[in-house]
């Protein structure tokens, strides 16, 4: 009935972005043949959006600087709730990570000694974030293509073919895994430009296909954050962990519409910006929360006055943690002091001369300019929370990658893996994940696809039913319903019962009406051919936004409490009984809904515990936890910075 | 708040098309990528446009506005006349595919001709580079490859036959890059720009320059020296005369 290309590879790696890119190398230097699908053109993926840069403990700037600091910063981060192992493997093995890049070719900002500089960002102890100016992600999105495009050139110099040993699959989807018994067999999807079917047979595939913020209606994330790894997992059989975490960053533009949910660096506020209501209030003092009390100002004058002068004033308020933040804009605005865009106003125009500004902050000014024309040294900056990042994902085995549940031969790396970041990601953290695990998922995926005797076969009825679930919106046609419409009533219940603060009632409804748009879903037409037609991409997208909702909607209800990324107004608190639970969520029996099952938190080694105070762990864990901790603080005397033993810099 | 406003679209693919009226609301503060968006969403849900990230950072919305080759997510409406009808078409340098989606591999194998970083024999964590040296090349690497400058460049955008022998700005400038970097150890970037990449053809014009979104000094930083540098073998009077050529904004100036 229909043609399908047919591909065979050792791995196949779906996704582009920094975690998939390394991934890729990393199996290809270990000798096998590997295609890349990437669902935009080559290097367009959305890690080329990240500004801050690549936390890895160099110590270039700081000498202090170790692994064990980097460690234990990513710990309170995450408020405990991280898989430790993976914090502490991204820990040691990200400065040698970053190094490599140099020998690809990457070109950081320097130090005054020629080394890489090194920049402060929020829960950092030290400078830490390998950085160019702010568009770290651009250069290391093209440092991964441009190694690529050399290994290419290898093989054409061995073989006569660039393509003989790795491959890029532009514009291409991937809609369904399959498999043959319990391992991985395949992949298939279409590609975008002609709409023509695709089957790529594979024993090893590495997920790394980012987030899932186009469920929201505000967010930071590019058109490909629909959740297709998370989905893709879910129905071959495999976990995903904690879906409830979401980092909302308080301050994304919310005006123009053009440009609703960009992020404003947090470097505004840290240079002097502050927050007004509609009414020209400074609302922040009205919201710090009495574990903050005694470290954030109390009147204007204290707070301005901490800028020049920070060792005897306290911070502004404006500069309390991210969720704090968020949390404050959003109640003003519910309360009827939002600006007409639904935001509040950032105001630096009014407190710094313009030169400050255009010195300080150049690419915000830009921005400005440039999307939205409102001048940010005469005007005030409208902003509002925005969707920007999910700590939750894949299950996986913190040294392989390789995802839980009941299948083999799966591996997933960067954000759409969960467990590394806890309940909260700190900046910088991003970029050194998708280079430490995307590495790692690569070599196992490899070295999977080496141990098997036999190549998983592709079954010709699964191969139907995903053609046929692929065709089904054309096959509606005007008869089903507009994709576009269904996909925004999906934004609407997310965003609105489901967003930065949850309460039981609002998080019950939106399963009710998750329930009620998986019949909508199912039944999405797309009119117009198979050849780049956006409305049957989007209709194949929405089964996948909306199995990923159900599973945040699901764990948000079941967490009791308020840590991190997930905020409850009826559970306030941060419960330490509920800091030893993983939400795991599986795709249910009949393949119709989200089963979601308690589990424990793995205990951190003994002497990673000692890394930390008792005084420190007792805001987090229960006395029962911390009952051996002065044997851990011995054991973490063995602990050395150059303990990175387990790990090996990569092939060049 | 919303107005309508008239816009063409061309509609097709590689067998012909052609441009389609469309009455459309517009918003306070959108750009024409919003406005393709609702055509899609309202009037034609299969109207084919690349887009990713809407903020003028992953170069993917490029298309022709009124004839000029512009990212979609960084043209504001406000910047057209009320009355005005707004055309929106695709890249005319590269294949249509579907609407203002273009066929743009053209580029991806140019890329894949052009050398890659030659790394010198040091252990990774032992690179020292001033930051004063890295900053030449880093000016070329703020490039989002949204290949305007390829599709504005007068060489190739009516003349298919150059396609083969001419890499285009935006590999001009890789290759000054590479040139520059500090640490690359091949000595022959100029020379293979002139013989393999066509850096020969380019006169100089400073077209792709003003199409730049990241303001690349293109002609200035990268070709210009390339060229002068190649000179020491091997005069190019166009050399010569790029000096004595002014982009119109810097005519403007004076």
């Amino acid at each position: 009935m229909t043609d399908i290309q047919r591909h065979p590879y050792d791995v196949v790696v779906i996704g582009a972005g920094g975690a998939g890119l390394r991934a890729a190398i990393e199996a290809r230097l270990a000798g096998k043949r590997v295609a890349i699908i990437s669902k935009s053109l080559f290097g367009k993926a959305h890690t080329v959006m990240a500004e801050g840069g690549a936390a890895a403990s160099m110590g270039n700037v700081n000498s202090n600087d170790n692994w064990m600091v980097h460690f234990r910063d990513t710990m309170r981060g995450g408020k405990f709730l991280n898989n430790f192992r993976m914090a502490e493997l991204h820990a040691k093995e990200a400065p040698q990570r970053v190094w490599e890049l140099e020998t690809y070719g990457a070109l950081f900002d320097r130090t005054p000694d020629g080394k890489i500089s090194q920049r402060n960002f929020g829960g950092h102890e030290y400078p830490r974030l390998a950085h160019v100016g702010d568009r770290t992600g651009l250069e290391m999105i093209r440092t991964l293509q441009q190694k690529i495009v050399s290994l290419q050139q290898d093989d054409y110099a061995s073989t006569g073919q660039y393509e003989a040993n790795i491959k890029v699959y532009a514009e291409c989807a991937i809609t369904d895994l399959l498999l043959d018994g319990d391992r991985v067999a395949g992949a298939f999807g279409y590609f975008r430009e002609n709409g023509e079917f695709i089957l790529f047979e594979a024993p090893a595939i590495v997920l790394a296909t980012g987030g899932v913020g186009k469920s929201y209606k505000v967010t930071s994330n590019s058109w490909e954050y629909t959740g297709d790894g998370h989905a893709l997992a879910l129905r071959a059989g495999s976990t995903l962990i904690n879906m409830e975490f979401l980092q909302f960053h308080p301050t994304g533009m919310v005006w123009p519409p053009s440009v609703k949910g960009i992020l404003v660096t947090e470097s505004v506020r840290g240079d002097g910006g502050i927050l007004k209501n509609s009414e020209g209030k400074r609302f922040m003092f009205d919201y710090v929360p009495d574990v903050f009390r005694k470290q954030y100002a109390e009147t204007e004058e204290e707070a301005d006055r901490w800028y020049t002068d920070p060792d005897n004033n306290r911070r502004p308020p404006e500069l309390l943690p991210r969720d704090e933040v968020a949390r404050a804009i959003n109640s003003e605005v519910k309360a009827g002091r939002g600006t007409p865009a639904g935001g509040v106003y950032l105001d630096i125009a009014s407190r710094r001369t313009p030169e400050f500004i255009l010195k300080r902050l150049p690419s915000m000014y830009h921005q400005f300019k440039e999307l939205a024309d409102v001048d940010i040294t005469k005007q005030p900056m409208e902003i509002g929370p925005t969707c920007h990042y999910v700590m939750g994902g894949v299950e996986v085995d913190p040294d392989t990658g390789a995802a839980a549940g009941t299948i083999a031969g799966l591996f997933a790396a960067g954000e759409v893996s969960g467990g590394m970041h806890g309940s909260n990601r700190l900046g910088g953290n991003s970029l050194s994940d998708l280079l430490v695990f995307g590495k790692r998922a690569g070599e196992y995926a490899a070295k999977y696809a080496d141990g098997l005797k036999a190549t998983p076969k592709v079954s010709e009825a699964s191969l139907n039913a995903a053609v046929e679930t692929a065709l089904a919106p054309l096959n509606r046609g005007a008869d089903g319903e507009n994709p576009y419409n269904v996909w925004h009533s999906l934004q609407e219940v997310m965003q609105n019962l489901v967003g930065i603060i949850r309460r039981r009632e609002e998080l019950e409804q939106s399963i009710k009406d998750l329930a009620e748009l998986r019949g909508r879903v199912a039944n999405v037409g797309a009119t117009g051919g198979r050849k780049f037609n956006p409305g049957w991409h989007l209709a194949l997208d929405l089964r996948n936004m909306l199995v990923v909702s159900e599973c945040t909607a699901r764990a948000a209800l079941e967490r009791e409490e308020s840590r991190g990324g997930h905020t409850r107004e009826d559970f306030p608190a941060m419960d330490n009984q509920w800091r030893q639970v993983n939400l795991i969520c599986s795709l249910n029996p009949t393949g119709d809904g989200v089963d979601l099952k308690r589990q424990p938190v793995p205990a951190l080694r003994s002497e990673l515990l000692g890394l930390f105070e008792k005084s420190e762990l007792a805001k987090y864990m229960t006395e029962a936890e911390l009952a051996d901790h002065d044997a851990a603080a011995k054991s973490a005397e063995s602990l050395t910075v150059t303990d990175t033993a387990d790990t090996k810099v990569g092939g060049k | 708040m919303g107005s309508k406003r008239h816009f063409r679209v061309w509609r097709g693919d590689d067998s012909g098309g052609q441009l389609e009226d469309f009455d459309v609301e517009v918003n306070d503060g959108e750009v024409v990528l919003d406005i393709i968006h609702r055509l899609q969403a309202t009037q034609a849900p299969d109207l084919a446009v690349r887009w990713n990230c809407k903020a003028g950072k992953c170069g993917s919305c490029s298309m022709e506005i009124n004839g000029m080759p512009k990212l979609g997510c960084m043209t504001r409406m406000s910047t057209f006349e009320e009355t005005e009808t707004v055309t929106v078409t695709p890249l005319r340098t590269f294949p249509v595919i579907r609407d203002l989606v273009t066929d743009v591999s053209f580029n991806y194998q140019k890329a894949r001709e052009m050398p890659a970083f030659a790394p010198p024999d040091l252990a990774p964590g032992e690179y020292r580079m001033k930051q004063v040296d890295v900053e030449r090349s880093q000016e070329f690497r703020k490039c989002i490859e949204c290949f305007l400058c390829q599709n504005t460049c007068h060489v190739v955008r009516d003349h298919e036959e150059n396609k083969p022998a001419f890499s285009g700005p935006r590999f001009f400038i890789r290759a000054a890059e590479l040139d520059m970097h500090p640490l690359d150890q091949r000595t022959d970037r100029k020379e293979f720009a002139q013989a393999e990449q066509g850096l020969g053809y380019c006169n100089i014009t400073k077209c792709c320059t003003e199409v730049c979104p990241e303001h690349i000094h293109i002609t200035d930083n990268g070709i210009i020296p390339m060229k002068e540098r190649v000179v020491d073998r091997k005069y190019d009077p166009l050399v010569w005369l790029g000096k004595k050529i002014f982009r119109r904004d810097e005519l403007e100036a004076k």
